[in-house]
């Protein structure tokens, strides 16, 4: 009964921005179908009126002052990236989305 | 091996203080071991020699000026490879971070340098800490210093590794769902998972944001209190993390009386699935508890059967959210394809060539679990079920003080096995998720060898939220109990290290 | 592309009902960016105002700016929104590499404000309610310079750059319930309501509001359907609109656009399009479908927004009067007419004559000058007014020059050109060109005894009482003196010397 075909698990790459071989399309087609129909069983388990709970411990209103802290050195900033150019970030061109 | 290394981090300590050692020799012992055993069991991924000694040589000068020094001052300790260090790559065990020197420490990491703790390196974990072996890192697996061809537990196979060969007196795990306490278990040391925001998070490369949490990996109870102390408190860089004082492990793990105390024994995670051997251990170390004056009481927690479903739907879906920053843009690995690709594609290429298997089909479920017209089956009921496991909790801490379980179903398994069935591989975790999707406090003791295989078996205590100091206090009394009756401490069961057959 | 084929507006009008809906991105003004303590300017050196959390690092963990929150209250008890006693942060995931994190960090379900509304008026003088479907806190994204190809546009770039200065800044984003029954003036509609969200968040000192510098952006909606259908048209998105006039246009053409191909039996594709500043049309972005899935759930680094009553009602109380309640105290004590005020309101002076009257000078003079010579000069150039090189101060000095004599309107105009060309002060102008009325009556004598001996019959005539005949030689003195003399003075002389 498990919603999880090829397609997809291809789909749901292409939104995770991972390419995928055929083998691990396979794969994953299985073993998230598998893990998928285990999941199924928690909807019945919640049946009527539960709460979810996001933050196992409730907290709320944290806030910072609005007051500047030190920011990092432009070097500093860049000196992970694979490529930077005049102080900023190089990357290749973007799909045409404007 | 110097034998010094043997001695536990508050002897060491002592050492320290009284001057019978200096932080250079204790470091230099340590970086001896590595030498000698990591070879084979591979906890480390990065050793820092130098910036260690550097640390102790500091300490040492500032020793001999008189100069008040903080309580840990000069003792070494190893850090898993998923908290940001400034000074040497961090890679959370995954391709895509190979060689990342982050700009910035975590705060976790700050704390250890402000203790004047030298840093002996950055241990291995299962890539961005999802799995349960260790075998998952981008960087070959950890052996098990029980037994080399074993896994050491997962995530923090390394760190557990590291203080269970005695290559660090005492290092940093990080717990999401219950990468502290399994490995503890599979290597006969001890872990604490603090109350979810007890420690700050910030810097630590975050894998389920609403579960994860770090905490001190060591070879006794004492010794994890020693650096739980260091390492927790507020911190105004992490929205989650908790205002109040906890109060001080150290001044709880005293062993002494339990009398008076109602110890929890979970049906749920006893018996039935549980190694024969791994039971037999369990149920002596109740009667330890009854000896030491305290009463045993079962109780029942029905929703702890749905805790794996649940936590393998919120995990992957935050989990997905978290990675999706790894995109060659500003950090970490590129990859271009050929042609001239546009951005996306060589997104697609670099988390293609940079994520393992484990980490795609985590964020593939996690995408598939958030996505529109699944999220209320999938992410929203998972976070109801947390609602229903803490009402077990609630219900189960009003008939008792602390809750106990076998850490760990089984005994460590062979490298290898259950690779490609995640299904069996999530088992491992069945004791040790509940504590994270409620966000209470667990430690993982050793608790004796099981008879099968003569590896450590394990026993978990959980207490109620902001109560970590009852998981010290009674885990303080069951340690002394069970070094009675062995005569010595577990950690002295442990085999010599040796290459596995 | 090929530019879309229009139909007649009027025509358009009978045909379809005119639906639209308006997002509009409030640039807030606190010293700090919304989950980190970096500057809040993104005009530095590029990457210099970023940290871990911006930067979107491993490990970083944003924290809620508090000054940000009290804006978004204000701005949400501004346009009469109630205010959510627990509200939430959530993640919106898509990549981007504008985007650090590849999600947003916003509000989705739980916004800070909702269920609002505000009254508009447009130029007609027509009044609209506009409901307010929700305002909630977000955070802006870095800015890309496309590099190559016809450059500065993203088709055929060659590479991109990257400057996450601006990633993280905090914004307020309004959503308009949509919006019917404005018809022909659903365009002047959309500008005028996007001038009211101005006026507010600048009263409220929340932002800077200045829209040619994003300060507030505006994505118009629009979509058309039969008169008397009931389903509603689908509609596009228009994007990048940043001054009100292009606010107006860009619906304006939408309206046409659709109304032509639902006329032709065309469908209307959902998608977002493009406001092209320099040719006023739209062009096809992305097409919105299934793709946008953008996996909304509670940020989990992020704890709920849970303003208490107290702080709610404090910050009420705090509101400084509402744009429609200004406007009537500022008619009245200028003692304009409605159409003089209705004219100002529309053209976005009541700020700079407001300033010009502070700065000493008479309402109507003040009016004068900026719905004049200044309004003129900025439609020319296609601007706001606040984009040209003239000054509420400037313009106040102006008018005390004329006000005293000293300079006369023809070069009063002259001198406010120049002012606008940057060549100075007007004071300055006037005696770096010497522009100042002759007010020697000696000087004034001769050039008037000099016309008189061409016309020596003016005299005669004004002592039989034709005084109109003074104007002739009037001309000729003002001419003489090349326009730099009180006409009025003029005139007493020439009477002067009749009658003698
Ligand atoms: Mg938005
Ligand atoms: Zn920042």
């Amino acid at each position: 009964m498990s919603e999880i075909t090829p397609e997809v698990v291809r789909h749901l790459a292409g939104l995770a921005r991972i390419d995928v071989t055929d083998a691990e399309v396979d794969r994953f087609t299985e073993q998230l179908g598998l893990i998928v129909d285990s999941a199924a069983t928690l909807k019945a388990a919640v049946a009527g009126d539960v709460p979810a709970t996001s933050h196992p411990i409730p907290m709320k209103n944290v806030y910072r002052e609005d007051v500047v802290l030190e920011s990092l050195s432009q070097e500093a900033a860049l000196s992970g990236s694979a490529d930077s150019e005049s102080g900023r970030f190089r990357v290749a061109a973007i799909l045409d989305e404007e | 091996m110097n034998s010094v290394v043997k001695l536990t981090a508050l002897e060491q300590l002592e050492m320290l203080r009284s001057g019978s050692i200096t932080s250079v020799e204790l470091t230099q012992a340590h970086l001896d071991r590595i030498a000698e055993v990591d070879g084979v069991v591979h906890a480390f991924l990065h050793v820092n020699a130098d910036g260690a000694l550097a640390t102790a040589a500091e300490v040492d000068r500032l020793r001999a000026s008189g100069a008040t020094l903080p309580a840990l001052a000069g003792l070494p300790i190893a850090v898993k490879d998923n908290l940001t260090t400034i000074d040497e790559p961090t890679t959370a065990g995954s391709k895509i971070l190979e060689g990342w020197v982050p700009p910035y420490d975590s705060t976790v990491v700050s704390k250890l340098r402000a203790e004047m703790m030298p840093i002996l390196g950055k241990t291995n974990l299962d890539e961005f800490a999802m799995g349960s072996t260790t075998q998952f890192s981008a960087y070959g697996p950890t052996a098990n210093p029980w037994s080399t061809d074993r896994i050491p537990g997962g995530s923090g196979g390394g760190s557990a590794a590291a203080v269970g060969a005695f290559m660090a007196p005492l290092a940093i795990g990080s717990d999401t769902g219950g990468s502290i306490r399994y490995p503890a278990a599979m290597t006969g040391t001890v872990g604490t998972k603090p109350t979810y925001g007890a420690v700050s998070r910030y810097g630590l490369i975050a894998l389920g944001s609403s579960l994860d949490q770090i905490g001190p990996v060591a070879r006794n109870v004492q010794d994890a209190a020693l650096l739980h102390d260091v390492i927790a408190g507020h911190d105004e860089r992490d929205s989650t993390s908790l205002p109040e004082d906890l109060g001080s492990m150290v001044s709880a793990a005293t062993g002494g009386s339990l009398a008076g105390v109602k110890v929890g024994v979970i049906k749920e995670l006893t018996g039935e699935g549980f190694q024969a051997g791994v039971s037999a251990r369990f149920n002596e170390s109740l009667e330890l508890f009854k000896a030491a004056g305290a009463e045993i009481v079962e109780v029942s927690c029905p929703s702890f059967q749905y805790a794996i479903a649940a936590y393998y739907l919120i995990l992957p879906a935050e989990a997905s959210s978290n990675l999706a920053k790894f995109d060659s843009v500003r950090f970490g690995m590129r990859v271009t394809p050929e042609g001239n690709p546009t951005i996306e594609r060589v997104m697609a290429a670099t988390r293609e060539a940079g994520f393992g298997p484990e980490v795609k089909r985590r964020i593939i479920l996690g995408t598939y679990a958030l996505s529109s017209g699944y999220y209320d089956d999938y992410y929203g009921s998972a976070q109801k079920v947390r609602t229903l496991i803490q009402r077990d909790f609630d219900a189960a801490f009003a008939k008792a003080d602390v809750l106990v379980s076998p850490t760990a179903p089984t005994t460590a398994f062979k490298l290898g096995e259950k690779i490609e069935d995640p299904l069996a591989m999530y088992l491992n975790d069945i004791a040790t998720i509940p504590a994270n999707l409620a966000g209470i406090p667990g430690m993982s003791l050793p608790n004796g060898l099981a008879d099968e295989d003569g590896l450590p078996s394990s026993i978990q205590l959980l207490a109620p939220a902001r109560e970590e100091k009852r998981l010290y206090s009674v885990g303080s009394v069951l340690e002394k109990a069970h070094e009675n009756v062995w005569g010595k401490r577990m950690i002295d069961f442990a085999p010599e290290v040796k290459a596995g057959a | 592309m090929a530019k879309a084929e229009l139909m007649n507006y009027e025509q358009a009008l009978e045909k379809f009902e005119v639906v639209i809906g308006l997002e509009v991105h409030v640039e807030l003004n606190t010293k700090t960016k919304m989950f980190c303590g970096c500057r809040n300017d993104f005009g530095d050196e590029p990457n210099t105002n970023v940290c871990p959390v911006c930067l979107g690092l491993p490990g970083a963990l944003p924290v809620v700016n508090k000054r940000a929150v009290e804006s978004a209250i204000k701005i949400g008890l501004a346009i009469g929104c109630d205010i959510a006693p627990n509200g939430r942060f959530a993640r919106k995931n898509y990549f981007y590499p504008d985007l650090a994190k590849n999600f947003q960090t916003s509000q989705f379900d739980e916004p800070i404000a909702f269920e609002g509304g505000v009254e508009v008026e447009v130029p007609s003088g027509n009044t609209y309610k506009i409901d307010i479907e929700r305002a909630h806190m977000e955070e802006d994204a870095g800015k890309l310079t496309h590099v190559g190809g016809n450059t500065g546009r993203i088709q055929g770039a060659e590479f991109s750059l990257v400057d996450y200065n601006r990633a993280g800044v905090p914004l307020i984003e309004i959503v308009t319930k949509p919006v019917y029954g404005a018809g022909a003036e659903a365009p002047e509609l959309a500008a005028a309501y996007v001038r009211y969200i101005r006026e507010v968040v600048k009263a409220l000192d929340v932002s800077e509001a200045r829209m040619e510098r994003g300060n507030v952006r505006c994505d118009a909606n629009v979509s058309l359907r039969l008169h008397g259908a009931e389903k509603l048209g689908t509609r596009t998105e228009t994007k990048n609109v940043n001054s009100l006039r292009s606010i107006e246009r860009a619906v304006r053409y939408e309206i046409q656009r659709q109304a032509h191909i639902l006329a032709n039996g065309g469908t209307i594709i959902q998608e977002t399009r493009h406001w092209h500043e320099d040719k006023g049309t739209t062009s096809a972005g992305r097409p919105k479908s299934d793709a946008d899935d953008y996996r909304y759930f509670p940020e989990p680094d992020l704890v709920p927004v849970a303003p208490s009553k107290e702080l709610v009602e404090e910050l009420r109380a705090s509101l400084p009067e509402d744009p429609a309640t200004r406007r009537k105290r500022l008619q009245e004590a200028w003692g304009f007419s409605d159409l003089e005020f209705r004219d100002v309101v529309n053209a976005g002076l009541m700020d700079p004559i407001e300033e010009t009257v502070a700065a000493g000078a008479s309402p109507q003079a003040a009016r004068k000058w900026w719905s004049g010579e200044i309004a003129r000069q900025a439609n020319a150039e296609g601007k706001d007014v606040s984009e040209l090189n003239v000054t509420a101060a400037q313009v106040a000095e102006l008018a005390a020059l004329v006000e005293a004599g000293k300079i006369n309107d023809r070069i009063g105009r002259e001198v406010l050109s120049a002012v606008m060309n940057g060549e100075g002060n007007p004071g300055e102008i006037v005696s770096a060109k010497g522009l100042e009325v002759v007010s020697d009556d000696g000087a004034l004598m001769a050039a008037i005894d000099e016309a008189l001996a061409k016309q020596p019959d003016v005299l005669e005539k004004i002592r039989e009482g034709k005084v109109q005949a003074a104007g002739a030689v009037i001309g000729a003195v003002m001419q003489a003196m090349k326009g730099q003399a009180d006409a009025g003075r003029v005139r007493e002389l020439i009477i002067e010397r009749a009658g003698q």
